[in-house]
């Protein structure tokens, strides 16, 4: 049963995961009084680049071949040991939120050794951004979560999904992890998906080489990254413990509950998307200094017990 | 004590067994590597030479770790950092070698000045060398006492150790050795320096102070990112290796810094966890940066480099030792389920334990800041193997060297292939060998003021390490099966849906330049350019331009030069020999070469001897 209740939420989330960014890049467009591609438009382009031809560089060896479904099954794994509707999972006896993160380090080792692969400057540049950014998003990530940990005792997600109340130093913990959020899901202002300016992209840049299936998987693995940091952001604030406690007929309300509260973190994405510019490089430090900042004094606030 | 009759007691507990092992574990796969690699490479005389000090080598610091006599151990100490410095001057023909090895002897012999000056204080009191009656006078002893034995231990070891900001000689010297003896050099010598300072600080003198704990966590939090962040700007292989035995030896001390003041707040089972966090960080150090030291001596053989921007493409030419370097790089970048991960996971645990668990905010909050540097180390960690596999291994080669490379011989790839297989042993095996280090550590930290031992760890499910709290924690097996199953759905997945694209080969997009080549690559000092820029306020980095004519009127081609300034170096270091050598040119006018100052000062000297003779 366990089991059972693993592997459904999982492949719920593998699901709906390219729905999300369709939905944001939706909300984006009609914002900008664009009408854009519809909802499904994510669902589409994979199955577009399964049906196309591939092509690989000559001067890539396995790595390039085997980095794309690294990173798959690695934010696959992550999104395993994260609680998001379901009560009671198997798999997260498996790992705590410091597994989840170096699980994602997993994809990234590879997928910045896949941007050096093929020997082209883009790939570098990308990579060396790709592994710049992260180096200074990762200790903000783990003190914020170490805040919220700090309430249940353990760091292990299942158990502070138990967590059932809500708490200010949560509150504080889930604005540092949603700047976590933009630089880990290439956002503005750190990256743009939108855009193939040489000077300005990372996370294209890192994958500039890839065609046909294998891009297909590094785009899919991109939506679970994205689906994986929004869910860790509201169950911070709000576990799904609350949701169980609050809604009758868990877990159908629960997930619910649960979509409502990622629209709601997606369009709080779209509209900062909209609304401001991409930083400089140099700049984008500053900006993870700051949510670095604001997880160390939401570590200090959990600290002292609120 | 007769000085020419010791006491060789034998010291053999688990601690020292711990040690023994790990000497052993790293030496056996390193001296079969040293049949390959010495081969062509030495003549037959240098090669004997060289199997004459790898012994004496591992046999002193197996002695130094058994001996339950700190005059032995001195004696042994000595003796290794001796042989070290032979090793470390093996190529005599190359002047770096040499200057390496003066600068290596100079720090050792500083370092055990202040060891032999510690012993001397602790004998004082104790009238014996044996650690059982040193122990028994360390209750005797005053605070203050204490308090200098323990600065003294620091430095002492900390130097060996490479700890900043005593690690100046550790990037010279450990890069300098053949590649095997690099491997050993830091993968146990420096441990053995962690070996004493918990030797002598936990099982003889016992944590007096909490300062104590809070000044090794300081140290260990300097060393990873000064250690880190050297290591990135570096683009000699072996050097960047040994910038990062500096920044782990900072995260081994994390455990016992930690394991240090959890002591002290009389939190015993927070104390065995900390401390068996580092003792396992210690082993898995040991184990990949072994490997990574053994893939780099490889390399070197086979091209002739240790310089990153002139390698490239390895990976075609030497498959085998490519993997083997990924695996130690997946492994020191902490990523599951190697071994590395596991060990940080330890010591993030026990932070978060004792952010939890200590009784003073100010504590819980440090334990919080620590935690946040060792993530930063990791990612900054990371990072840089990023850059060392990808430069060195991946995308086309640097230059005509590389092109040639071929494979390492059986007996290199068969060492290269033990440790790292024991890099994922070691991983997914960890709670078996958490358990047993666990016991060990409980030795170490002994039991609590009342009196009562710490449980050790017991496990429920052999698969799972416990959390700090008794919550069921991670499961590097559980964690490895679901990335199996992960790649085997998604191949079978496209297999079943694009089993009908082609797969062919293009060149690299080049914009339309056609001539995309190993010069238009991205380098190693790109790489790490962003990290320079972000950390200059540490680095101060600068550069030379230098324009090379032809004639007068015209110039031919520049030279551009960049370079970072050693802030240690040039602030700690420099300003320190300055004096000795300004002290040194003043002091020098009392041997000015005239025999009439000499009889002199004789005739001085027997005054002022009549003078307190006749009182």
């Amino acid at each position: 049963m366990k089991l059972f209740n693993a592997a459904l939420q999982l492949s719920v989330l593998i699901i709906i995961a390219p729905l999300l960014s369709g939905i944001i890049r939706k909300i984006k467009n009609n914002l900008r009084l664009r009408v854009g591609p519809g909802i499904f438009q994510p669902y589409y382009n994979i199955a577009k680049l399964f049906s196309k031809d591939e092509v690989i560089s000559v001067n890539s060896s396995c790595i390039f071949r085997i980095a794309p479904y690294v990173v798959l099954s690695s934010s696959v794994a992550a999104l395993a040991l994260v609680p998001a509707f379901m009560p009671q999972i198997s798999f997260w006896a498996a790992g705590d939120f410091l597994a989840v993160i170096f699980l994602l380090a997993l994809g990234r080792f590879f997928l910045a050794l896949a941007g050096l692969d093929t020997g082209s400057s883009f790939g570098g540049m990308g990579s060396s951004r790709e592994m710049f950014i992260s180096s200074f998003v990762e200790p903000a990530a783990i003190l914020a979560i170490f805040a919220v940990s700090v309430a249940g005792g353990t760091t292990n997600m299942a158990s502070l999904s138990l967590v059932s109340f809500v708490r200010p130093s949560a509150i504080v913990a889930a604005v540092a992890f949603f700047i976590v959020l933009l630089a880990e899901t290439s956002r503005l202002p750190i990256d743009n998906q939108e855009t193939h300016l040489e000077l300005t992209m990372i996370h294209e840049a890192m994958v500039l080489e890839y065609s046909g299936p294998s891009l297909a998987l590094i785009d899919m693995a991109a939506h679970i990254k994205q689906i994986l940091f929004m869910t860790i952001a509201v169950n911070a604030v709000l576990p799904p413990a609350v949701s169980n406690v609050l809604l009758p007929f868990a877990p159908l309300s629960g997930f619910a509950f649960y979509c409502l509260k990622i629209l709601i973190v997606g369009t709080c994405v779209a509209l900062l998307e909209v609304s401001i510019a991409k930083m400089r490089l140099f700049r984008s430090v500053d900006f993870l200094l700051f949510g670095f900042l604001l997880s160390a004094i939401t570590f200090i606030i959990a600290i002292l017990g609120f | 004590m007769n000085y020419l009759n010791p006491q060789y007691s034998l010291l053999l507990d688990p601690f020292s067994l711990f040690f023994l092992f790990v000497i052993f574990l790293i030496s056996l796969p390193s001296a079969v590597y040293a049949v390959g690699y010495m081969k062509n490479e030495y003549t037959a005389k240098k090669i004997t030479y060289g199997w004459f000090l790898f012994a004496a080598f591992v046999f002193s610091m197996a002695a130094v770790v058994t001996t339950a006599n700190a005059f032995v151990f001195l004696v042994f100490w000595e003796i290794m950092s001796l042989v070290s410095y032979f090793l470390v001057v093996f190529d005599t023909g190359k002047k770096q070698s040499v200057n390496a090895g003066a600068l290596y002897i100079i720090m050792t012999h500083i370092g055990t000045a202040f060891i032999i000056a510690a012993f001397i204080l602790m004998y004082k009191h104790s009238g014996s060398f044996e650690f059982s009656a040193i122990k028994n006078a360390a209750a005797l002893m005053t605070s203050s006492e204490k308090n200098l034995i323990f600065a003294f231990l620091l430095i002492g070891f900390g130097t060996k150790a490479g700890v900043v900001p005593l690690h100046l000689w550790l990037p010279y010297a450990h890069p300098q050795a053949p590649s095997h003896i690099s491997s050993v050099m830091s993968g146990v010598m420096i441990k053995i320096a962690i070996y004493g300072l918990v030797r002598f600080v936990f099982f003889v003198l016992g944590v007096n102070s909490l300062w104590w704990g809070n000044i090794v966590l300081l140290i260990a939090a300097i060393s990873c990112l000064v250690g880190v962040i050297y290591a990135l700007m570096e683009h000699d292989i072996k050097k960047l290796l040994a910038y990062h035995s500096v920044e782990n030896i900072g995260i081994i001390l994390f455990g016992v810094g930690a394991a240090m003041v959890f002591i002290k707040l009389n939190m015993p089972v927070l104390a065995v966890l900390a401390l068996s966090a580092g003792l396992y960080h210690l082993i898995n150090h040991a184990v990949f940066k072994s490997l990574l030291f053994l893939c780099a001596g490889s390399v070197y053989k086979a091209t002739g480099l240790r310089d990153m921007e002139k390698m490239g493409g390895l990976i075609k030419f030497m498959p085998w030792t490519a993997a083997f370097f990924l695996f130690g790089a997946l492994a020191i970048s902490a990523i599951p389920p190697f071994n590395g991960f596991v060990s940080e996971w330890l010591v993030f645990q026990s932070f978060f334990a004792g952010a939890l668990n200590c009784p003073t905010a100010g504590a819980r909050i440090m334990m919080g800041i620590y935690a946040s540097v060792l993530a930063l180390t990791g990612g900054l960690a990371a990072a840089c193997f990023v850059k060392a596999f990808g430069i060195t291994f991946l995308a086309m080669p640097r230059s005509k060297n590389a092109q040639e490379a071929k494979e390492a011989p059986f007996s290199m790839k068969i060492s290269m292939a033990f440790l790292a297989i024991l890099t994922l042993v070691l991983g997914l095996a960890a709670p078996f060998i958490l358990k047993i280090i666990s016991n060990i550590a409980v030795t170490a930290t002994g039991p609590n003021q009342t009196g009562i031992w710490p449980p050790v760890f017991s496990l429920k499910e052999f698969t799972t390490l416990p959390s700090s709290n008794g919550l069921i924690g991670i499961s590097p097996v559980l964690i490895l099966l679901m990335l199996v199953v992960t790649v085997g759905i998604t191949v079978a997945l496209v297999y079943v849906f694009a089993r009908k694209r082609k797969v062919s080969t293009g060149l690299t997009w080049d914009c339309g330049y056609y001539k995309l080549d190993s010069r238009t690559e991205y380098t190693a000092t790109a790489f790490s350019k962003p990290f320079r820029i972000a950390f200059s306020f540490f680095l101060k980095p600068y550069t030379k331009t230098e324009k090379i004519k032809e004639s007068q009127y015209h110039i031919k081609s520049f030279r551009y030069e960049l370079y970072n300034t050693y802030v240690f170096k040039k602030y700690f270091y420099k300003l320190g020999l300055e004096i000795t050598l300004r002290a040194a040119r003043y002091l020098k006018r009392l041997q000015a070469g005239s025999i009439h100052l000499y009889i002199a000062y004789i005739f001085l000297a027997i005054l002022v001897l009549m003078f307190f003779y006749g009182k």
